[in-house]
């Protein structure tokens, strides 16, 4: 029946009560929300390289290399010539070795080279390979393998042209060799959805009539002729690479660090993530402690509005000390208020934090390639709800105990 | 109930005693206490039901010395053998009243034992005091000035306590009202076999009960200017 009593009240008071179930609701959903999107985002760098052991590419910093490499985000700095990307191949414990050719763009998808080995080894989310959702694997040399949001944002498909732009931000095309799409992949939730393949060669043939980023003046080559011709590439972006053993790794990888004819760097993809997480770290730290501020001043929100109805209800609780209510039962009966409140708040949070996902969920992954998962409440997920109801608690022990006061030197006697 | 020798003094500013030599009622007596306002009432009633504990003296209800209990066993025997009736406002307002009634009860397990089937009880006493029936489920709040009265005098009776202690509760109530509403607390109070002690600054109401006492007659209070 206390607790009868208890909801009752709360819904007397239906007006501040939800102001404040409203403000706890917010800051769960914001709190929560944060820690979504950070683990979210984490999962997902993690689950967009599988498999691979090393990335190789031209010496510059772990942590950029991987970017550009696997993420396509920032630029290379410097290329691998295929002479190296070759001799790295051909090392002893290399099991498989898949070039990355990066510097072209379409509309606003990057455009990769690679070879067909990609679409064998390259490995997302617990080693899931890719694939195609309709058509096949590039058979010509114009053809191209576009990933599942190219599809779907351009609108393409298989056999539609494609004029691949120069450079990344560029409006010079290479007008005269259209592509078709050959080929469109399963959707992946990694950066290779918004991305063109094409092969090595192809990026060779586009850049033909082309020096030093620019087209050569009145230069022109058929179509057939660039057919005819020899389009070994000169150097690629990047490599991945598959190792025999896990034991020759570090070997490998020190080897090519140490590769007399060019500088060059090997990173262990996991590796260089840990180092991501270490600079983005403070960020995600401070973003924490913001959310988690909120969630305190939405629950100091909770004690004020208790202070403040604390001597509107002395009425009330001069009634329950007449019936036999210990001042105990007085304080207990506010904290439960404060508790339940702090639950329905918390509950409603939760709540709310799906329904966002569920809505934000499609735009978040086609604004930052974000795929956030709706899963159940995590078990960590359900601890920041039962704590939100015990900070709630121990806040609203300092009203209580001040109307545990009031009503052991009031009694009965109501002053007003 | 017997109030012997006992001695209050407020702590703090407020600079006012009181000292009651003597004060008896009787079981099944009812007495009617006399007082102006500020002539102590408010903190005798206090004293009597255990919210208070005198400096000196002893307060005994139904055999028991009030003074020599703890705080809770204080609660739990004023839970157990008063019914307090206030002047107004007597409900909590977001309750149903049925949820008023049976309030006490909550804290007296041996009257909740007294009252048989709370529920039933709780209506019978309604009927009784002339409450319709499909009122018990209604809000507090929503009821009139009387029949919340009515409603406090079901709460102050379920389960037959031996003392009933009210504090002007016919004070917001109009003449026509207030008869009606002694019947019934009469009528009540004696079929419950409880004692009444009344208090109010209305004259008028003596006839009706066995004994009018005056605050002045029993009270000596004492007031310092601070």
């Amino acid at each position: 029946m206390i607790f009868r009593l208890a909801v009752a009240s709360l819904f007397a008071r239906a007006l501040t009560v939800g102001m404040t179930i409203l403000a706890i609701a917010l800051s769960v959903t914001l709190f929560l929300g944060v820690e979504k999107i950070r683990t979210g985002a984490k999962a997902s760098f993690a689950d967009t390289i599988s498999g691979t052991d090393l990335i190789v590419g031209a010496r510059s910093g772990s942590v950029q290399l991987l970017l550009y490499s696997v993420f396509r985000i920032g630029n290379a700095t410097n290329n691998v010539t295929w002479q190296s990307y070759q001799d790295i191949a051909a090392r002893r414990g290399v099991d498989w070795i898949v070039p990355i050719s990066l510097g072209d763009s379409h509309r606003q998808f990057r455009v990769m080279g690679t070879t067909s080995a990609f679409f064998e080894h390259y490995k997302y989310r617990q080693g899931q390979s890719l694939r195609m959702a309709e058509g096949v694997i590039m058979d010509d040399l114009f053809g191209t393998v576009i990933g599942a949001d190219v599809a779907t944002t351009l609108n393409y498909k298989i056999g539609d042209p494609i004029v691949v732009a120069h450079g990344l931000a560029s409006f010079t095309e290479h007008k005269d060799q259209p592509f078709r799409v050959s080929g469109i992949l399963a959707k992946t939730g990694t950066p290779v959805d918004r991305t063109v393949i094409v092969s090595l060669e192809a990026i060779e043939a586009i850049h033909v009539d082309w020096q030093s980023g620019a087209r050569t003046p009145g230069k022109s080559t058929p179509i057939e002729t660039i057919r005819q011709m020899d389009l070994t590439p000169k150097s690629v972006t990047a490599a991945l690479i598959g190792i025999d053993s896990p034991l020759q790794t570090f070997a490998v990888q020190r080897a090519i660090n140490e590769y007399s004819e060019e500088p060059l760097l090997a990173i262990l993809p996991g590796v260089a993530l840990q180092e991501l997480w270490g600079i983005v770290g403070i960020a995600e730290t401070a973003l924490l402690a913001v959310s988690a501020m909120v969630v305190v001043t939405a629950l100091i929100g909770l004690m004020a509005t208790i202070f403040s109805s604390l001597n509107e209800r002395r009425r009330e609780m001069a009634i329950f000390r007449a019936m036999g209510a210990r001042p105990l039962t007085i304080l207990s009966l506010l904290v439960l208020e404060a508790m339940l409140t702090a639950a329905i708040g918390a509950v409603l949070g939760l709540a709310m934090l799906y329904v966002g996902l569920f809505l934000a969920q499609p735009m978040i992954d086609a604004a930052f390639g974000l795929w956030l998962p709706i899963d159940a409440p995590s078990l960590r997920e359900l601890w920041v709800v039962v704590s939100v109801v015990l900070a709630a608690a121990i806040v609203s022990l300092l009203p209580a105990v001040r109307a545990y006061r009031m009503s052991l030197a009031d009694g009965m006697i109501v002053r007003t | 109930m017997h109030v012997s020798d006992a001695a209050f003094r407020w702590s703090g500013q407020i600079g006012f005693s009181l000292a009651i030599p003597d004060l008896r009622v009787a079981p099944h007596e009812t007495v009617l206490l006399l007082g102006e306002s500020g002539s102590g009432k408010s903190t005798l009633l206090s004293l009597i039901c255990g919210t208070l504990l005198p400096d000196s003296g002893s307060v005994c209800v139904a055999g028991t010395d009030l003074t020599t209990l703890s705080g809770g066993a204080r609660d739990t025997f004023r839970a157990e053998q008063i019914g307090v009736i206030f002047q107004q406002f007597n409900l909590l307002p977001f309750g149903s009243v049925l949820d008023n009634i049976l309030l006490p009860l909550r804290f007296a397990p041996e009257r909740r034992k007294r009252a048989g089937d709370a529920k039933h009880t709780a209506s019978d006493l309604c009927s009784a005091l002339g409450l319709p029936p499909e009122l018990i489920t209604a809000k507090a709040g929503a009821l009139s000035v009387g029949q919340q009265q009515r409603v406090a005098v079901a709460r102050a009776l379920i389960g037959r306590p031996p003392l009933i202690v009210a504090d002007e509760p016919t004070s917001a109530l109009d003449a026509n009202s207030q008869a009606a509403f002694l019947d019934l607390l009469f009528k009540q109070t004696a079929e419950s076999t409880s004692s009444l002690l009344m208090v109010s600054h209305d004259p008028r109401l003596g006839d009706r009960f066995d004994r009018v006492i005056r605050m002045e007659d029993i009270v000596k209070t004492e007031r310092m200017n601070a």
